[in-house]
């Protein structure tokens, strides 16, 4: 995001500090946010997500996996995404928010606590090749700023498929795990661009494989895309994606 | 360091016959500027305006000063011509970071952008397009196309919020055609530009942070589409939409996060961009204009390297001979080594030295010619900036001496070149220096004297430099400079 005017930067951070304190609390006691009020019933998460069906889906022609567990995102304030350094994002992301929070599966409606926030588990279906976490923040009238979003899905392989790489790009920093070991982090203040960032050849298990993901952002439009990419580079299409 | 101590230093490393790595020399003047326009030329002087009003002229594209004039505040404006005047576009606002992303683009017409001129006066704005703060969009840096092939004028526009968008404007009006709806072209970039080149539209995107001084990891980057509309591809296929782009330009020689890109073609097969770097390290970490010559390759624009000073063959591409003096070739110690004693040590050879051959050169003038490259110190060219003598877009006036000498290349009254032994800091002997779209260059020399023509150092034979009028689809008129 960007600050044109030279003039206005000193007051940026006054400006960013405002908002972000304003959002750090919780969505009730706030008037407005992002410049809509709290009671403005249009607002939704379509048209970019619906909840998630127990209809059999493959990723997209393209290999993206659009079925996910999301949880309401955790506020964490920061005025930049300039801290976002390898070590900041790794203690983020290593830092146990919930109970069984790198081992659960959780169902939709499923809540947690984290401090003073209560946070819901969201089953859903995006039709873009990313999920925009910052549309599902706005959509639920919960913080878009200063966020920290986990997302779970499983895929269900017909076979044992070795050298597979799990191709992600997100905005801004995030982590990603496949069956409870590390795969990827994306480090620095990122952008969504696909293929962004692969991990190591990984292999996908017959039957179920759990991808579990963290997303950090500080002023910015949250979201993530991921696909598997077979060992000639190819997108990984025969393989479903379910909530459970 | 100023400009001037640079070069007397350079002046000495070079009386030492030490090749140099080569030292940056930039635009000079106050280029101070954030979100540079395109550049313009109008009635013999350059244009850019930028973020927050006004902007800079130059009077041949190497001196930048502020005087620039352009109402309306907001940021990041471009400029086209359109016939016989100019159309100035600009985003009201500079983009939201807490909220409000309600941008508002405005479009307006000046018949010249000089101040001081009696038909300078600027129409009354009117918004093209605009965003409502929660749409996927975020209407702020403006870029404008007038397709060549159908006379039909287009703008991009956008950030990082939601999508870049395209939209149609009326080339006689500058108001959004009726109907047109914005098209969602790209993400992930801000400062985008269009342009054309050979059958395929160009979407250029800056990339990265903006506005963090040397911390600003701006870059450009680029797809392309067979249609205005889209879709953006870049290098591996990967659209705009989803964060495709190839690298335009990104930091180097100490010059950090190019952004806000635009092009001005300079004469045929010359093209050059321009945008701003963020912070110029030898400039308080400044945000400053930025020039440099485009390049093409296999059908994408690249920026080419900065020029640097140094000792150069001067390598013709026609044939590949190097430029020297006419002078008799003095030969080195030793002939043939070979079925010696392969157990003798490995020493180094010395390479032929200055002083092992100038005092078998005429002291007066001496021709040129072009011939096998063999190092020789008659084949070595030290070319560093002339001070004070000005420039033009991209570059300024460069001295062209024998290494370790102040012999200079000077253009001759009947168009030909030749040296004459000491550097007078006369017009025939200061070049320029362009890179061609294939990354070869054209030199060219500040004047001919008592002629009005453009010429440019050209090969008449394989071994033969004149003057001539350069013509970019010959290898004729290209060099290369090679530091080896």
């Amino acid at each position: 995001m960007k600050i044109k005017r030279k003039a206005l930067l000193p007051a940026v951070g006054l400006v960013i500090s405002a908002a972000l304190g304003l959002q750090a609390h919780s969505a009730a006691s706030s008037a407005k946010i992002n410049g809509r009020s709290a009671s403005d019933t249009t607002i939704s998460i379509a048209p970019y997500f619906t909840p998630a069906t127990t209809k059999k889906k493959t990723p997209n022609a393209e290999g993206f996996i659009q079925r996910w567990l999301l949880l309401e995102p955790i506020s964490k304030p920061t005025r930049t995404n300039v801290i976002f350094t390898d070590s900041y994002l790794r203690t983020a992301f290593t830092t146990a928010y919930f109970p069984n929070q790198f081992t659960v599966i959780p169902k939709d409606g499923d809540k947690v606590s984290v401090g003073e926030q209560e946070l819901t588990w969201h089953a859903l279906e995006t039709p873009n090749f990313n999920v925009k976490l910052f549309r599902f923040a706005y959509g639920l009238r919960k913080p878009t700023y200063g966020v920290l979003f986990w997302a779970v899905t499983i895929v269900n392989s017909p076979r044992e498929i070795k050298n597979v790489r799990m191709a992600v790009g997100s905005n801004s920093g995030s982590m990603w795990w496949l069956n409870g070991k590390e795969a990827v982090i994306l480090s620095g203040d990122r952008r969504m661009v696909m293929d962004d960032c692969t991990s190591a050849r990984l292999t996908l298990n017959k039957g179920q494989n759990i991808i579990r993901g963290a997303v950090i952002n500080g002023p910015g439009m949250s979201d993530f895309c991921v696909r598997f990419l077979d060992e000639n580079g190819q997108p990984l299409k025969d393989i479903t994606i379910s909530c459970k | 360091m100023k400009l001037k101590t640079k070069i007397k230093i350079i002046g000495a490393i070079a009386l030492f016959s030490v090749l140099s790595t080569g030292t940056l020399v930039a635009q000079v003047g106050k280029p101070f500027i954030h979100d540079p326009s395109t550049i313009m030329e109008c009635e013999g002087k350059y244009y850019t305006f930028g973020t927050g009003g006004g902007g800079l002229i130059s009077e041949d594209g190497w001196t930048w000063n502020g005087g620039a004039v352009r109402p309306g505040g907001g940021a990041a404006p471009d400029v086209i011509k359109i016939g016989d005047r100019f159309l100035i576009v600009y985003g009201a606002t500079g983009g939201g970071l807490a909220g409000g992303h309600n941008g508002r683009i405005l479009t307006m017409w000046n018949k010249t952008l000089d101040p001081k001129s009696p038909d300078f006066k600027y129409s009354e704005p009117v918004v093209v397009t605009s965003s409502d703060g929660m749409e996927d969009n975020d209407a702020i840096d403006p870029g404008l196309l007038l397709d060549p092939t159908d006379g039909r004028l287009w703008l991009s526009y956008g950030t990082y919020f939601g999508f870049i968008r395209l939209v149609e404007l009326d080339p006689k009006t500058g108001k959004r055609v009726e109907g047109n709806k914005p098209l969602n072209i790209a993400i992930d970039c801000e400062a985008t530009d269009l342009m054309y080149q050979d059958g395929w539209c160009y979407l250029l995107g800056t990339h990265g942070t903006c506005c963090d001084g040397p911390n600003s990891t701006y870059n450009i980057v680029v797809g392309r589409s067979r249609k205005v509309t889209g879709p953006y591809l870049d290098n591996m296929g990967r659209d705009m939409l989803k964060g495709g782009g190839k690298m335009v330009l990104a930091a180097g020689d100490r010059l950090i996060g190019p952004g806000h890109f635009g092009r001005i073609i300079v004469g045929d097969g010359v093209q050059k961009m321009s945008c701003h770097y963020e912070a110029d390290l030898d400039r308080n970490g400044s945000s400053v204009l930025g020039i440099r010559s485009l390049l093409w390759k296999n059908g994408w624009p690249v920026a080419g390297d900065n020029f640097k000073e140094g000792t150069y063959e001067i390598e013709s591409e026609r044939r590949g001979y190097g430029l020297e003096l006419a002078v008799d070739f003095v030969r080195m110690p030793g002939g043939m080594r070979f079925r010696r004693n392969n157990d003798e040590p490995v020493k180094p050879v010395p390479s032929q030295e200055l002083a092992d051959v100038i005092k078998t050169w005429p002291t007066g003038n001496i021709a040129v010619r072009i011939g096998d490259y063999m190092f020789r110190p008659h084949q070595k060219w030290t070319i560093t900036a002339v001070p004070d003598a000005g420039g033009y877009l991209g570059g300024p006036y460069y001295k062209i001496v024998i290494a370790g000498t102040d012999r200079a290349l000077a253009a001759t009254a009947d168009a030909e070149v030749i040296t004459v032994p000491a550097f007078t800091g006369a017009a025939e002997q200061l070049w320029r220096i362009d890179q061609f779209t294939d990354g070869t260059y054209r030199i060219m020399p500040k004047v001919v004297p008592n002629s009005d023509e453009h010429l440019a150092l050209v090969s008449s034979g394989d071994s033969t430099p004149t003057l001539g009028k350069y013509d970019a689809n010959s290898d004729n008129s290209k060099w290369n400079f090679k530091a080896h």
